[in-house]
């Protein structure tokens, strides 16, 4: 029989709640998190609204032997980290160091630490880069970070696949669980609010412009126009449910089911791949649609890319046939963190027996969706379905259950 | 930069700036034979430390030297070697 996976422990640094206590908090009353870029003076650029994670001092949580070579994002994910092993209950000193690796994702890497040694680079020299620069930038570097600080050396590594990658990492870590190793730390913690960061992401065309934190990002509204961007995420530690129940470990939920696609080429007149993630991993979960009781959208607040996702779910669920809702209207899209803490809020909505709301929008009614909007919805949550898609064609879906 | 000796604080102070001090690591304390690698400094804190030596002072480390140091004595010792070596150039 094929190993149950699940998750034990729960680390958040969201734009709306630093901690899983204040995020959740924040998330079931729609609490907003987005407002102007204050990491860097934005107001010469189109786009100045983003998610930032309010309260975080790295100084004040991690040793000043950790500063010098780490991004922003890195900070988080290792704190982010330290919380959800405490919450599982782990002491990492106490694990065989084979039993645990790390599976983060990654979307760009660490941005505003490379921005600032390219900045040395061109206006003192090449002798003043930082020799922390030849990893601190690097996509796996929270992986490795989470492994060197925690002294875990079970098998180890990073998705890259933008948004996805965030679901493709938590089923990469299912996948070596089952191969034999008993815990991963997976998840996806990004940030890149700094001015070189930025441009990248201008470069995608798809940032809001607007200025108003309530009306900037509005998926399946008919006034979207794009997304506002943010920092943070979620890290999990998963593990079999053999070796969860022998530790008498408090059980979140399970890692269920799993399916990734990849879009056919631009211009092509097949369907997008969308609808086949979910499929694949409806199946690969053994759950018929009807037993699904909420989707967490992907929410792209791009209309061509609302429209692909809408039509995905109605040919799955039927029309209004499934509760839908984005957090992520609170937070903006975290990148490789969102489906992450996307998987995070679905366990803690089944948890609770509630669905957090979308805000800020007015929904499009051609949409055919049933959004859970503005306020929380009181539901019995067993099993929840995330959704996410990276730039370029990638679709991936989870399926998170309650175990009994 | 001019300057006669490098000494056990200067180098106490470009291990703080460059690369920080690791948790249950007293830099402060007697570390002058303390490896390296049980003061928390890797090879590539060690290659940020020589690198801020290099431009703070002006002077040009060989790669295996700071290698080799694998303990505070030993790289102050280098480095100061070097300064002589330096002198009669800078004169």
């Amino acid at each position: 029989m094929t190993t149950t996976v699940v998750v034990t422990g729960l680390g958040i640094a969201a734009p709306n709640g630093l901690g899983t206590q204040d995020y959740w908090a924040a998330t079931r009353t729609g609490k907003n998190g987005i407002g102007r870029v204050t990491r860097f003076d934005p107001s010469s650029y189109p786009s100045t609204l983003a998610g930032e994670v309010p309260g975080f001092v790295a100084a004040d949580v991690l040793p000043s032997r950790l500063l010098p070579q780490t991004d922003h994002m890195t900070r988080m994910a290792l704190v982010a980290a330290e919380w959800a092993l405490a919450d599982a209950g782990i002491d990492p000193e106490e694990l065989p160091e084979y039993d645990m690796g790390v599976v983060t994702a990654s979307s760009s890497g660490g941005f505003e630490f490379g921005q600032g040694e390219l900045e040395k680079l061109w206006s003192q020299g090449s002798q003043y880069v930082s020799a922390y620069q030849s990893f601190a930038w690097f996509y796996a570097v929270n992986s490795g970070q989470i492994s060197i600080r925690n002294g875990l050396k079970g098998p180890s590594g990073v998705i890259v696949s933008d948004e996805a990658g965030g679901l493709d990492a938590v089923a990469h870590g299912r996948r070596l669980i089952r191969k034999g190793t008993p815990m991963i730390v997976s998840g996806g913690v990004d940030a890149s609010i700094c001015p070189w960061g930025w441009v990248a992401q201008m470069a995608g065309d798809r940032l809001s412009t607007s200025d108003e934190p309530t009306r900037a990002y509005l998926p399946f509204d008919a006034d979207a126009a794009g997304y506002v961007p943010g920092e943070g995420g979620a890290i999990l530690i998963m593990e079999s449910a053999e070796s969860a129940c022998e530790r008498g470990a408090k059980i979140y939920g399970e890692i269920a089911g799993y399916g990734s696609t990849f879009d056919p080429r631009p211009g092509s007149d097949r369907e997008p791949a969308l609808r086949k993630a979910i499929e694949l991993a409806l199946a690969d979960a053994g759950t018929a649609p009807e037993d699904v009781d909420v989707v967490f959208a992907d929410a792209a607040g791009v209309p061509e890319l609302d429209r692909v996702e809408a039509d995905a779910i109605s040919a799955v669920f039927g029309v209004r046939g499934v509760p839908v809702t984005a957090p992520k209207t609170m937070t903006g899209r975290l990148y490789s963190g969102a489906a992450p803490l996307d998987v995070a809020t679905a366990l803690l909505a089944i948890e609770e027996g509630l669905i957090p709301p979308t805000v800020h929008i007015n929904p499009d009614e051609e949409y055919g969706l049933d959004l859970v909007l503005n306020q929380s919805r009181t539901a019995q949550v067993r099993t929840a379905l995330v959704l996410a898609r990276g730039y370029g064609g990638f679709n991936s879906a989870v399926v998170v259950r309650a175990v009994d | 930069m001019s300057t006669s000796e490098f000494t056990l604080d200067d180098l106490r102070r470009i291990l703080q700036e460059g690369a920080g001090v690791d948790e249950g690591v007293d830099l402060d304390g007697d570390i002058l034979d303390e490896p390296f690698e049980v003061l928390g400094y890797e090879s590539l804190a060690l290659l940020e430390t020589g690198s801020r030596i290099e431009r703070e002072y002006g002077i040009v480390l060989d790669e295996d030297l700071l290698t080799d140091a694998d303990t505070p004595r030993a790289l102050i010792e280098a480095v100061n070697q070097q300064f002589g070596a330096d002198e009669p150039a800078a004169a």
